[in-house]
């Protein structure tokens, strides 16, 4: 023995789970969504994807460099935001306000916010969010095959092209409709999701209880499109299982998270069917994000061998 | 499909590792060097030396004692000379007096305790003097003196004595050998333990990976009336704790700051119970103890029956070496062992193992943000928010630690375990608790509540 023993507190063994395999996965996950948003709505889809998450990784590495932080693009974190981002753009935006939506979600949402693990909403959708605010009809402009189509919700809104017919439903399970870039393809997103629980990333929690809230709740207000379209349209599968689960913006208990989903999917019904917008998952998840420490205080954990909570003191 | 068995929430699955060293005998291992003594190998007030430098000793003979209640004395565990008491390294890298012992080799024992052949005749009374006198304190590595814990304060009923059997640190393999090379003295040493309490029922908690171990004691216990069982529990991080085992195999959870015997249970670990019978039966003292040697950078890993005080370096040796430079030495197992500074220190009695990690093993990790995934929250087994406590923690928010629950941290690593931000959430408990009870010292007529400055 010529070298010093390292002196370390326990424990002395680590999981392999890091925080950039799990970034890792979550963007394997995606990426069957992302396949089917290519072979629908065409290779320009390819073009938004990467300008997205070179924007973000470029975001913030100048960030980082700028505000004299280590650099932590090696985590993957931005990379997942960017790859979200570009999920939940129409495939004909223009690239510069692609970026601008990326620069939004991670200057302002992120790093304003103490970077990762410390913002209170979703970046990705926060991006999303400004962006549908600054250029409504880019961000509303829906294209399959070069032609333009309504998504079936807007369909269900009478909000534009009044009269046209939903898509068939098959159609609309496989994401052969009008949608955002990741959005459309239940099959891919489902079949993503399902990974992510399988490797434990994410808790079956809020994506299963938000689609059945969402699918429960159109029943209840009469929907017209039946609770299978209600499910399988719009950015429901992809924000259920990849937006609402963001570990920074979501509930760490196990009660909490479903607390959180209950709420997400009744906001989503409430704005699908109330509001002034055809889709309501971005702002329903955005609005959940801001009652995520609440929940979090409300829903902890009994501690081994008390009788109260100690939450309810 | 097996029957689901029974467990507690939370907890962690690492990697058992224990195929290295469980089907290896235990191997009786004869020192070479000198046996160094420290006065305080247990929870309690340290000993202080009864020899004197040139004093002729027996093995098993008392060399230090306390007058204290809380306290075990110290033997020798060879024959031989005192050759000097003095100011020695110990395994958990602190400074402690010790006696050292230069070895004979002859291994002449002291007959102080005497042997019994009917355990029954024997006094309850008389039975914890011996305990006491052998001293023989919990061998699972607390080293809390057995005299103590089998005498709970009048008026609690103790209903249960539970072996802990769960063994559930990786990589070690001491209580499980013992319990397939002696079940007959562990068996009878929960008997002698509910000879001390008539009422109690004796039930063995061994953990699943254990089938065999589980087998022979089951078979021994097939000979005897139905007080004692077996329950085999669930394989899970951190099983063998005690409120956990408590709750584990009998429902009951021991509230904060309260006392298994609160809840009427007894747990003590198999190699203490096989020093209770060897103690009462046999007149055989605390001397030596099975140590796991074993870790991905040991070439040989054993487990070898060690007389205490032997230097942790020839039980290396013993096991041929590293096969590589480890990064870290343990004294346990790789959940809450304590990293070695120095190989040239004694094993003690509650040293269940000494684990060589390569630097592979060991990796540490940078620390980065917490990204709230909750894997802490899932894992913690004493329903806390580790995420939580760690924020508050480095923000010195004291009186915040004590009211999330800090205080009931048991520090078994598996938040620290599960955490993809590697970051250092055991450690950050412990300096919590040490800050809450700094904060109690200074104010201690404020109850320890609110932040104290």
């Amino acid at each position: 023995m010529n070298r010093l023993l390292v002196v370390a507190s326990s424990p002395h063994i680590r999981s392999e789970m890091s925080t950039a395999r799990i970034m890792a996965w979550v963007m394997a996950a995606l990426t069957p969504a992302g396949l089917a948003g290519v072979y629908f709505f065409g290779l320009r889809s390819i073009s938004v994807v990467l300008t997205c998450i070179v924007s973000c990784v470029v975001t913030e590495a100048i960030w980082q460099k700028c505000t004299k932080q280590k650099i932590s693009v090696s985590d993957l974190s931005a990379a997942v935001t960017g790859l979200l981002l570009a999920y939940n753009t129409p495939p004909s935006i223009p690239l510069w306000m692609a970026v601008i939506g990326c620069v939004f979600a991670m200057v302002i949402v992120k790093h304003f916010f103490g970077g990762l693990g410390q913002n209170i909403i979703n970046p990705a959708l926060a991006g999303r969010a400004v962006m549908l605010i600054c250029w409504p009809v880019a961000m509303t402009t829906w294209t399959l095959h070069g032609i333009s189509t309504p998504t079936p919700l807007a369909i269900l809104k009478g909000s534009e092209s009044s009269g046209a017919a939903l898509p068939p439903l098959f159609d609309t399970f496989l994401g052969s409709i009008g949608g955002c870039i990741g959005e459309t393809s239940a099959p891919a997103l489902i079949f993503g999701g399902c990974l992510l629980i399988y490797k434990g990333i994410v808790s079956w929690r809020i994506p299963v209880t938000y689609i059945a809230t969402v699918a429960v709740l159109s029943l209840l207000l009469g929907r017209p499109g039946g609770p299978l379209l209600e499910i399988m349209s719009g950015g429901l599968m992809l924000g259920a299982f990849f937006m609402a689960t963001d570990y920074a913006t979501s509930p760490m208990t196990a009660k909490g998270q479903v607390v959180f989903a209950l709420g997400c999917g009744a906001v989503t019904s409430l704005i699908r069917t109330f509001g002034g917008y055809p889709e309501g998952v971005s702002y329903s998840i955005l609005i959940m994000n801001l009652t995520v420490p609440i929940i979090d205080r409300m829903t902890m954990p009994r501690v081994f061998g008390e009788v109260k909570t100690h939450g309810s003191k | 499909m097996s029957l689901k068995l029974p467990t507690f929430r939370g907890g962690i699955h690492p990697p058992d590792n224990k195929a290295m060293t469980a089907h290896k005998r235990i191997e009786a291992f004869r020192p070479a060097g000198d046996l160094v003594y420290p006065m305080s190998q247990h929870i309690g007030a340290p000993c202080a030396p009864i020899v004197k430098k040139g004093d002729k000793v027996l093995a098993g003979q008392k060399i230090a004692d306390a007058e204290a209640f809380v306290s075990a004395p110290v033997l020798s565990s060879v024959s031989g000379t005192v050759k000097e008491i003095g100011m020695r390294m110990t395994i958990s890298g602190s400074m402690d007096q010790c006696v050292v012992v230069e070895n004979d080799g002859e291994y002449s024992y002291d007959a102080t305790l005497p042997p019994h052949d009917d355990f029954k005749s024997v006094d309850p009374k008389e039975c914890l003097r011996i305990i006491r006198e052998a001293g023989i304190v919990g061998m699972g590595g607390a080293a809390f003196p057995t005299h103590v814990k089998l005498s709970p304060p009048p008026g609690k009923k103790i209903r249960w004595i539970i072996v802990n059997g769960a063994e559930c640190e990786p990589f070690l393999n001491c209580d499980n050998r013992l319990m397939l090379e002696q079940p007959e003295a562990i068996v009878g040493g929960l008997e002698i333990c509910m000879h001390l309490f008539p009422d109690a029922k004796g039930i063995i908690a061994i953990e699943n990976n254990k089938p065999d171990a589980v087998a022979c004691i089951q078979e021994r216990l097939a000979e005897r009336d139905g007080s004692m069982k077996v329950i085999p529990h669930e394989v899970k991080y951190p099983q063998g704790a005690e409120k956990m085992l408590i709750y584990t195999v009998t429902g009951q959870e021991i509230p904060p700051g309260a006392l298994p015997a609160d809840v009427g249970c007894l747990v003590i670990n198999v190699r203490t119970l096989f020093h209770i019978w060897t103690a009462i039966v046999d007149g055989v003292p605390v001397v030596d103890r099975v140590i796991s040697v074993v870790g991905d950078a040991i070439a040989t890993p054993k487990n070898i029956l060690a007389p205490l005080g032997t230097s942790v370096r020839e039980l290396i040796d013993a096991a041929e070496g590293f096969t590589e430079e480890p990064a870290k030495i343990l004294s346990g197992g790789p959940m809450m062992g304590i990293s070695m500074r120095s190989i040239d220190v004694p094993v003690m009695k509650g040293t269940s193992g000494i684990l060589a990690l390569s630097a592979r093993s060991a990796r540490h990790l940078e620390e980065s943000n917490c990204i709230r995934c909750g894997r802490c929250v899932t894992a913690c087994p004493m329903g806390l928010l580790p995420s939580s406590l760690d924020r508050v923690v480095r923000l010195r928010e004291y009186g915040e630690f004590e009211a999330l629950g800090g205080m009931n941290c048991i520090e078994c690593g598996s938040c620290t375990y599960v955490c993809p931000a590697q970051r250092h959430l055991t450690q950050t408990c412990r300096d919590g608790k040490a800050g809450v009870m700094a904060a109690r010292k200074k104010a201690p007529k404020a109850e320890g509540k609110g932040e104290k400055k």
